[in-house]
């Protein structure tokens, strides 16, 4: 769904207008969306080092319920937010689809920090999945690593822009035939099966990464064993430090 | 003073004479593999050295054998490390457990079984640590060759297809062409290596 700015029939100047003189009026929309975008609820879920950064957020001083969104809930059920914060591993992929699954609708995504982008610093693991957008959409994609908590309050802030841009009409949990559950991964033999779910991410035709460094895997074709045996041996500092 | 491994080596010789030992680098090398329980359990018994604390086993690859690296130290005596090492083959690598001498070797051992695919005979609990079970191969040698995540294979075209999903054209092409070769989609590493 494209990105788009409120719509409500209403000017904002002569809203604010009416309202100074104790006149309200609004459209159904505004009022709804107003709503769910003061109380947004995530889930409590944490994958890595970006975790903490999401905790402290929640925390005293960056303070998230100044925006509405400090009510973690431990259960999928009755979440409305999933922040991917960390490593999404490949152990780990479809425990995160399956829970994202089971929020119930509307539902929203935001990935936090590069890992849960596209792998991160961990892109080239044999262990690590290049982005969960490969299996769920994703709504806001916030870099980092780790993203500050003021950049997460600035994520949050432009999930807000996008709940509030969308119309009870058009929006999609309320479509017919939009498929909003997304069939989970299995672990295969050499990774997982399927490698993405080509209905909601597709690679590139064009990879920048892979023309600048010639392969995906930086490290070299090893073909000689290090000489242990005729490497000189590092003394110690002290001879009493042993 | 005299090394700590120049001290456990003297000693070792003392007290089992038939272990043969090399120095490499700061560490010691047991030429044996089926000694390192015997000179494991000498180490930790003996009342000079008493290492009761194994705080690392680590697996190593050097492209025709593998390694398996020991960091023993004495929190009774506060001295250490000491640095054990054995080398086995690729195509056998078989080694004894520390297990029941060092139980904090159980996890360890299962890592480097996991990562590296050294067998440790006897270990209790000999499963898969961090990979799942079914995975195949051991990621962390050298000659470990990763799958390309951006290329579907004909095992994930069939799952897509079991699931209704629609695949472009060109990848369902792509992975009958790999299917047809014989082949799995793997990532291509540099002839030369980048420093
Ligand atoms: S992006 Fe950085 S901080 Fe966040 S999970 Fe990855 S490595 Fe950790």
């Amino acid at each position: 769904m494209a990105f788009t700015e409120n719509k409500t029939e209403v000017d904002e100047t002569l809203r604010a207008e009416l309202a100074s003189k104790g006149v309200i009026w609004t459209s159904l929309d505004f009022l709804y969306n107003w709503g769910r975008r003061s109380s947004v609820w995530p889930m409590q879920f944490g994958l890595a080092c970006c975790a903490f950064e999401m905790i402290a957020a929640a925390c005293a001083r960056y303070d998230i319920a100044r925006f509405g969104a400090e009510l973690f809930r431990a259960s999928p059920r009755q979440a409305d937010l999933m922040i991917i914060s960390g490593t999404v591993t490949k152990k780990m992929a479809p425990q995160v689809v399956r829970l994202f699954n089971q929020m119930p609708e509307p539902k929203y995504v935001l990935t936090m920090g590069a890992c849960a982008i596209s792998g991160g610093p961990f892109i080239d693991g044999y262990n690590v999945l290049r982005g969960i957008d490969r299996y769920i959409p994703v709504d806001v994609h916030l870099p980092g690593c780790p993203p500050r908590p003021e950049a997460l309050l600035h994520g949050l802030m432009e999930l807000q822009k996008k709940i509030a841009s969308q119309e009870i009409l058009k929006a999609e949990w309320y479509q017919k035939g939009l498929k909003r559950e997304f069939p989970i991964p299995e672990l295969g033999p050499h990774g997982l099966v399927p490698k993405f779910n080509p209905e909601v991410w597709q690679p590139a035709k064009k990879d920048p990464r892979r023309e600048h460094y010639g392969a995906t895997i930086l490290i070299g074709k090893k073909l000689k064993a290090p000489d242990l045996e005729h490497a000189a041996a590092v003394k110690p500092a002290a001879p009493g430090a042993v | 003073m005299p090394l700590f491994m120049e001290e456990v080596q003297k000693e070792l010789h003392a007290g089992l004479p038939d272990v043969k030992l090399r120095r490499v680098l700061n560490s010691l090398l047991l030429e044996n593999p089926k000694d390192l329980p015997r000179v494991a359990l000498f180490l930790k018994q003996s009342p000079k050295f008493r290492l009761d604390y194994l705080s690392s086993v680590t697996g190593a690859d050097y492209l025709d054998s593998l390694e398996s690296v020991y960091h023993l130290y004495s929190m009774a005596l506060k001295r250490g490390p000491l640095t054990l090492r054995v080398r086995v083959p690729k195509n056998h690598p078989e080694i004894p457990s520390l297990v029941p001498i060092y139980r904090s070797a159980n996890l360890q051992e299962r890592e480097a079984f996991d990562t590296f695919g050294i067998i440790y005979k006897g270990h209790p609990d000999p499963r898969r640590l961090f990979m799942w079970e079914g995975f195949e191969g051991y990621p962390l040698r050298k000659d470990y060759q990763q799958e390309d995540v951006d290329v579907l294979e004909a095992a994930d075209i069939t799952w897509l297809a079991s699931r209704g999903i629609a695949i472009p054209e060109d990848m369902k092409a792509k992975a009958a062409e790999l299917a047809a070769a014989g082949k799995r989609a793997l990532v291509g590493k540099p002839e030369k290596p980048r420093n």
